[in-house]
């Protein structure tokens, strides 16, 4: 059978490989993509804590439908802005948003 | 609803209308009294309902409707307040709620509700009329409308509630507090017309006086809860074991046992309260207020409970008493009631105010009543109560409708004279016909008219409890009082309302209006039928036809119901005399008193009639011993003398000490070292600031390394100092 | 030696790992897009390995087929030509990195001091039903019914505000 650290070991790649994504990608579209992969990998995990440790109680699943409606949530308002954002200055190159710069 | 949540709820409604008035409705007059009309009504609705279950109840003195609440915690538990109607509570309840409806609707037609504004009305001061132009072009002065009408029903709205609190309360501090509320509001209403000084020094007056007892009152409240751990009625005045224990522990003052200095220290609040001598003197020169005022501190509230509350702690007051024998604060009530009905009987002979007479009979009555307390007779003490609020109110209502009346005929005729001076009027029975009769009624209740009224039955009883228990001296001086009562009071209808007119503006008086008639037969009706119901039952005749109900019923709130006492017709004959033969002298008297005459007895009394007419120069004496001395100490010793040279002097070497310190800690201290240090500091942050903005990129990603650079190190730090605990 | 479930775990994830990795680094947006749609089905396949099949229907509903079709649109809808020309990635990219790994490296290090990671996941009983008991659990008083509340409101609140911050005014 499958150890529980494999799971928590690719879920620690993926949070980390999303951050990256976050952290160093230019387009605000792509930064959302590397938070989808954030929070997916934050899925993975409860899930399988739910599965070795704790299948009687609901609470892993329970946890993971919210993050699933945060992540929707996210994900419209983040757009959202984006397209706004590119609407009034025609980029949506993160860098260029700085107006709350000294 | 359940009883008890009713019984929490009579005192709100008043307390609401209070809120309101102030608070919103205060600019219209008409939603202002429709709102104490409403609340004074809701009260007394839950009053009478609560009073009906009352009455229904098996052994209501046994088990009383109450209910609490904790409410202060303190060191070892709760001080709880809460709700009590007994017997004597519910009989309470049902007077205090119609005459506090009758006093709030007769208000409406005292105000002159619905008049025009007057020409020349300010704030604080009365009416003077307002001048009015008729279909054919006369001009006319009418009545015009209180200035601060609005006010006037929020104050008695507060009144109201606090005398419903001091009723439904079943421990002594929430009594207290509803006891200083209308402390508060007779100071208010007894000044309300602020304008006049002599209704300001009256409001000054009363609540001083009142001070001085409530004091000796809380001194009373605060040693028996040291000494009992409750104010609780019922844990205390019901509890036999308490009450020993009172009586048997020594108060190391004036060989008093702690029950009866308790005893007499409340009964001092009493004393003030319901202007027992000697603190008797604020009662009259509280007339200054408005009527429908009088009323209510007179009859149905404040003065009641004064008595009200040492009723309600008879059991302490006669606590240690063998065989029927007095205790000391009985004998100091009996003596002083006794002494203060007579008092101020013979003070009221001679007074030609129409409003102070009933001031006088009012301090008199309530001299019977403590006098009826202190010689034991308990039943007889609260039966006098309730008849006498209610004929009481009645007077002094037909009296304001008398003076308003009076007024009318002022206004009307131009004839400036005393609308309150009783030798002005005469002849007023055919112009204010329901006045008169009810008047009458109330005024032959005050006087013991035999049979028919309620004084009559309730005076009787007190004096066949004296006679009864052997008390002679205080028989005798009652005896007397209730003489001079009924001559007083007979003086009192005859020169206003019998004869022919001795002024204009009597011969122009004018009936009120329905609003203030209506509360006087409904009150009439009361003063009659009120003793109906305390009829003894061995009296000739009549006793037995109807059973005396009162005393079953209010005799059950204490521990042993007491005996009635063994008929006996001398007690019986002398009311019947005193009474009759007041009233006759009275009318044979004052007769034939015409215009411009003066008082018939001033002759026959000589050196006499000064005095009494000054009643007794007590507030002389009281100017002379009390105020002109703190005058003095105020003004020469303590403001001259300590305040401006010693005081004074202290301070002034004070501040020019301060002005030296504070200029060398200015040039020295202040500019050189802490500006110069705040420059540094604010400068230090404005280099720095300037410096460190350039990492404010405003870009996230940047700011969000930074962070995660941070967290990094100090999960580092976490994991390792996790470790080297794990390995510990 | 491994057991089958193994191997397809260790398979899964190198694919779902590959795919993360082109979604973060590839220069063309429409690309990376279809690299997550793969990367979000690896992580579906996973949910299957962990017996629970509501996620992984779930996963591809919403994930796949709301949330990385929004993303392909809102690229489309934000560029002037087909082509994204110019590097992708900021100049910061090795401290971006460093982070990365050290974060990285610091969960590895707190699942090994953990006693638990090599267990197995016990049996499911006979007859145990997940799915419903999940949806028990979300709309019972006593468990999860106001957190359930509070995400739906999220949801609304998320809804209306995408619509307000996307109108176009002019």
């Amino acid at each position: 059978m499958i150890p529980l650290s494999w799971y928590l070991i690719f879920a620690a790649a993926l949070f980390s490989i999303g951050l990256f994504g976050v952290l160093s990608r230019k387009n605000a579209v792509a930064i959302l993509m590397g938070v989808e992969l954030m929070l997916n990998a934050v899925n993975v995990n409860l899930i399988a804590f739910w599965r070795y440790l704790s299948f009687e109680t609901m609470a892993g699943q329970v946890f993971a439908v919210i993050v699933f409606a945060v992540a929707a949530s996210e994900v419209a308002v983040g757009l959202a802005l984006v397209i706004s954002v590119y609407r009034r200055r025609q980029s949506i190159v993160a860098d260029d948003i700085n107006l709350l710069k000294y | 609803m359940t009883t008890e949540t009713l019984i929490w709820l009579i005192p709100l409604p008043p307390l609401l209308a209070f809120f309101l008035i102030v608070l919103f409705t205060n600019r219209s007059r008409g939603l202002s009294h429709t709102i104490a009309i409403g609340a004074a009504f809701l009260s007394w609705l839950g009053s009478m309902v609560v009073f009906l279950r009352a009455i229904q109840t098996h052994e209501l003195g046994k088990h009383p409707f109450s209910a609490s609440i904790p409410w202060l915690p303190l060191g070892e538990g709760w001080f709880s307040i809460g709700v009590l109607i007994d017997p004597l509570g519910a009989a309470t309840l049902f007077f205090v709620a119609w005459t506090i409806l009758m006093i709030f609707i007769y208000s409406v037609g005292y105000h002159n509700y619905g008049q025009p504004e007057g020409d020349h009305d300010r704030k604080g001061l009365p009416p003077h009329g307002a001048t009015v132009v008729d279909e054919h072009g006369h001009q006319h002065t009418v009545p015009s409308v209180e200035p601060m009408y609005s006010r006037f029903f929020a104050f008695i709205g507060l009144f109201a509630f606090g005398m419903y609190l001091l009723v439904v309360s079943d421990n002594l501090l929430t009594l207290f507090v509803g006891w200083e509320i209308m402390g508060l509001c007779s100071y208010l209403l007894i000044g309300f017309w602020y304008g006049k000084p002599s209704a300001r020094a009256a409001m000054i007056k009363a609540f001083i006086t009142t001070r001085v007892g409530d004091v000796f009152m809380l001194l009373g409240i605060a040693y028996l809860y040291s000494q009992t751990g409750t104010l609780n009625f019922r844990e205390i005045l019901y509890s036999q074991e308490v009450l020993d224990s009172l009586a048997s522990t020594p108060s190391y003052i004036a060989g008093l046992s702690a029950a009866a200095l308790i005893g007499i220290l409340l009964f001092i609040g009493t004393v003030g309260k319901s202007a027992q001598f000697p603190l008797h003197v604020w009662l009259p020169d509280a007339m200054e207020g408005p009527t429908p005022v009088s009323a209510m501190i007179h009859a149905a509230t404040m003065v009641s409970a004064g008595v009200y509350m040492v009723i309600r702690i008879f059991p302490l007051l006669s606590a240690g008493s063998h065989h029927g024998a007095l205790t000391a604060p009985m004998i100091v009530m009996a003596i002083i009631g006794a002494g203060t009905a007579l008092f101020a009987a013979t003070i009221a002979v001679a007074q030609n105010d129409i409003k102070r007479v009933l001031a006088y009979s009012t301090i008199s009555q309530l001299g019977y009543m403590v006098a009826a307390l202190g010689i034991g007779a308990y039943i007889a003490a609260a039966f006098h109560l309730i008849t006498h609020a209610f004929f009481k109110a009645l007077l002094f209502l037909g009296s304001g409708s008398v003076i308003h009346g009076m007024e009318h005929g002022v206004l009307h005729t131009d004839d400036h004279i005393d609308p309150q001076n009783m030798l002005n009027m005469g002849g007023l029975r055919k112009k204010m016909p329901i006045t008169f009769w009810t008047f009458l009624i109330g005024g032959f209740a005050l006087a013991g008219f035999p049979l028919v009224t309620a004084g009559f039955w309730s005076k009787d009883e007190i004096l066949a409890d004296a006679f009864g228990h052997a008390h002679y001296g205080v028989f005798i001086t009652l005896a007397l009082a209730a003489l001079l009562t009924a001559f007083y009071t007979m003086r009192q209808i005859t020169l206003t309302f019998l004869g022919e007119p001795r002024t204009k503006a009597a011969e122009h008086a004018q009936e009120t209006p329905w609003t203030m008639t209506l509360p006087l037969v409904i009150l009439a009706v009361f003063a009659v039928s009120a003793g109906w119901v305390g009829i003894p039952e061995h009296f000739p005749l009549l006793g037995g036809v109807v059973p005396n109900w009162f005393h079953e019923f209010v005799g059950e709130t204490l521990l042993e119901k007491p005996k009635g006492v063994e008929f006996n017709p001398i007690p019986l004959l002398t009311s019947i005399v005193v009474a009759l033969g007041g009233i006759y002298l009275g009318w044979l008297v004052y007769r034939n008193v015409k215009a411009g005459e003066v008082d018939p007895l001033e002759k026959p009394l000589g050196a006499l009639y000064p005095v009494l007419r000054n009643k007794y120069y007590f507030d002389e004496l009281y100017e002379l011993i009390f105020i002109r001395p703190s005058i003095w100490v105020s003004e020469v010793f303590t403001y001259l003398w300590i305040d401006r040279k010693f005081i004074d002097g202290i301070l002034h070497v004070v501040a020019d000490v301060s002005v030296k310190v504070g200029a060398f800690l200015r040039n020295y201290i202040d500019k050189p070292v802490v500006n110069g240090s705040g420059d540094l500091v604010a400068d230090v942050t404005k280099s720095s600031g300037r410096s460190m903005r350039v990492i404010q990129t405003g870009r996230i990603q940047q700011y969000m390394m930074m962070a995660l650079v941070g967290f990094v190190v100090l999960s580092g730090i976490f994991y390792y100092i996790v470790q080297r605990m794990g390995v510990q | 030696m491994m057991s089958p479930l193994q191997v397809i775990f260790i398979l899964v994830s190198a694919i779902t790992l590959g795919a993360a990795l082109m979604v973060v680094t590839t220069r063309n947006m429409v690309r990376a897009a279809l690299w997550l749609v793969l990367a979000l089905f690896g992580v579906a396949i996973l949910f299957v390995l962990l017996e629970a099949g509501f996620f992984a229907v779930a996963q591809v509903i919403i994930y796949i087929g709301a949330i990385a079709i929004l993303m392909i649109f809102a690229i489309m809808l934000t560029r002037r030509i087909a082509q994204d020309p110019g590097p992708q990635i900021n100049s910061t990219w090795p401290l971006a990195a460093v982070i990365a790994l050290a974060i990285f490296g610091l969960i590895v290090l707190f699942i090994q001091g953990w006693d638990k990671t090599m267990s197995t996941p016990p049996a499911l009983p006979d007859g145990f039903a997940p799915l419903s008991d999940l949806g028990v659990a979300l709309v019972s008083a006593n468990q999860y019914l106001i957190p359930f509340e509070v995400a739906s409101i999220l949801l609304l609140a998320a809804l209306i505000g995408a619509i307000i911050i996307a109108w176009d005014r002019k």
